[in-house]
């Protein structure tokens, strides 16, 4: 399934992450961009305001705001006024946004933002994991993960689509690795301005805020209509799953790329052995699929794209014939001792014929790295599960016990 | 797969040299990766940045803790930092130094080069910003990368008389790198 498509050298450029996602935004035409620089985030802020003061957006306006807090709630503006809006943060600028989550979701607003993951506070941490973007599950954003640059600013064009799209109307987050994805340098194609154009018509708001035709968004709902609008939003998340496929197959038929709709899979045929995870990790997974695959280990990949909406069908289709299915977290639900994506695959496998075992594995919080030596060894105490029965069920990876 | 590690301190541009680096492999016609050891940058800190070079695309994500090649921007970081560990016994370690190789006791069976790029930089450049310097000194050594396409590399990223000075120091570390060999 992975990745179909030719690479074309000739097309590719070598730029950072972050320049990327940049460029990416400014082809989907943005009207209205508020942000507030936080890192790993900020190289991607000021490239957007550099292309908007040299003239390269057209018809869009940059806000500068004092805060996270208030940049989404500046785009709860624009957006209901009709216009196409964009912001992106991390970490604790995205926690700050917690309250305005809700409101753009429950206000069906479209808004695209880009979230470079980063670990939260305290102890203070720049480096790299989702605690940050899973710590918002509940909001209503469509999540979606990337696994290197050039999806990533390919998913930025998807997301758009994804939103905007009449049967769903929701806001969309793309979630890149922080640093990991947003400071490297790698070769891709960047984002085409032509064919975004074909694939990404301009933003047709169902309902806008005028004083000509005066409306009321984010109303009062007392307890006879709060729940209906629950309901709807949940439907708009159900309708998502299948855009989200529809939207990689569009892509794909214009631009030639593909990296999985909900999910993608690799090596997965005849595995025995499934690895679930999502963002940078992914590239790190195969190759040690890949060595692993010469010994001739039986050991897949479930790429994990969408987050939110829950891709719960596609999964259990996937590890339908797996003996064990192995889940990697950059997260931790603290209380539970599990990771989120480890807790949902357990719980939409539940009360299904299929009883494969799960095992779940917190991974690289705070930026540590992840080796592919880190994988084998998780392998190997997968082919160890499959004999002898789960021990663990879930646990931290690689932790330092003298520290503790 | 070829992984080059390169050390320097905060202000010297190793990350900036793992990127050029990776654009000139990418002209090169290879697939090519860099990025920085992601930290809080602080000037004369000891930093690290990593650059992967490979016919096929890159997908490895992790730090290189077994280069090809290491890059050290200032001696001084030997006291402090293991520059050679890991460093492949078949490999090259490329020292910013006016000493001779053997002056350096390092813990590896590679190759060690020194190469004065602090000369160089302040001969033809006029500041002892080495890091382009020591890419010259990298693809004379080693041949993995073609000094035009470095320099092309420099040139896009620093346009104008800065550029032009730095291409013409790469050149002629190269050119000593080259005649160091033969």
């Amino acid at each position: 399934m992975t990745p179909k498509g030719d690479l074309k050298m000739d097309k590719m450029v070598v730029v950072e992450g972050s320049y990327a996602v940049a460029h990416a935004v400014k082809v989907c035409r943005p009207n209205v961009i508020s942000a507030y620089p936080i890192t790993p985030q900020t190289h991607i802020v000021e490239d957007l305001a550099k292309f908007i003061a040299d003239g390269e957006i057209q018809n869009c306006e940059c806000i500068n705001v004092e805060s996270e807090f208030s940049a989404l709630s500046a785009l709860v503006g624009s957006s209901a006024v009709g216009a196409r809006s964009y912001s992106a943060t991390t970490s604790q600028g995205l926690e700050l946004m917690h309250e305005v989550l809700f409101n753009v979701a429950g206000m069906r607003l479209p808004i695209v933002m880009t979230v470079a993951n980063r670990a939260v506070s305290a102890p203070i941490n720049i480096w790299n994991d989702h605690q940050d973007a899973i710590s918002q599950r509940d909001t209503g954003w469509i999540q979606l993960y990337g696994e290197n640059i050039q999806e990533v600013s390919d998913m930025t064009a998807q997301a758009f689509k994804i939103a905007e799209d009449k049967d769903i109307l929701m806001p969309a987050m793309v979630c890149m690795d922080g640093f990991i994805l947003s400071h490297v340098y790698e070769p891709l194609v960047m984002l085409e301005q032509d064919l975004t154009d074909e694939f990404l018509p301009s933003y047709e708001p169902l309902n806008i805020l005028d004083p000509k035709k005066p409306l009321s968004f984010g109303a009062f709902a007392d307890p006879n209509y709060y729940t209906e609008f629950r309901y709807m939003q949940q439907k708009a998340m159900t309708n998502a799953l299948k855009k989200i496929e529809d939207a990689a197959d569009e892509f794909y038929d214009l631009f030639g790329r593909y990296y999985g709709g909900l999910i993608d899979e690799y090596q997965t045929e005849d595995a025995d052995i499934i690895l679930m995870a999502m963002g940078s990790i992914i590239g790190t997974i195969k190759d040690t699929i890949d060595k692993l695959r010469q010994k001739g280990v039986k050991v897949g990949l479930l790429k994990v794209r969408a987050f939110r909406p829950f891709p719960a069908e596609a999964i259990r289709k996937a590890v339908k014939d797996a003996k064990i299915v192995v889940v990697l977290d950059k997260n931790i639900s603290l209380g539970l001792n599990e990771g989120a994506l480890f807790t949902e695959t357990k719980s939409c496998l539940y009360n299904t014929s299929n009883h494969v075992p799960v095992v779940g594995y917190m991974i690289g919080h705070g930026g540590r790295d992840i080796r592919m030596s880190t994988i084998e060894n998780i392998i190997s105490e997968a082919q160890e599960v499959m004999k002898s029965g789960i021990k663990v069920e879930s646990q931290f990876t690689d932790l330092r016990e003298e520290l503790l | 797969m070829k992984e080059i590690r390169i050390h320097g301190r905060g202000g010297q541009g190793s990350v900036t040299a793992a990127e050029l680096l990776a654009v000139a492999a990418f002209a090169d016609g290879k697939f090519s990766q860099a990025f920085p050891a992601f930290g809080v940058e602080r000037r004369g800190a000891p930093v690290q940045a990593f650059t992967r070079i490979n016919d096929e695309p890159i997908r490895l994500r992790s730090q290189i803790y077994e280069p090809d090649y290491v890059i050290v921007q200032d001696p001084t970081l030997i006291e402090v930092v293991d520059v050679a560990g890991g460093l492949k016994d078949d490999g090259t370690i490329i020292i910013n130094s006016d000493f001779d190789p053997s002056h350096f006791k390092l813990d590896t069976k590679a190759k060690v080069v020194t190469v004065n790029a602090t000369k160089i930089a302040l001969d033809i450049i006029g500041r002892p910003i080495v890091n382009t310097v020591l890419l010259g000194a990298f693809a004379g050594a080693t041949g993995e990368i073609r000094p035009e396409s470095i320099k092309k590399a420099v040139k896009e990223r620093f346009p104008g008389k800065v550029g032009d000075r730095n291409a013409e120091a790469i050149q002629q570390a190269y050119d000593m790198m080259k005649e160091a060999k033969a």
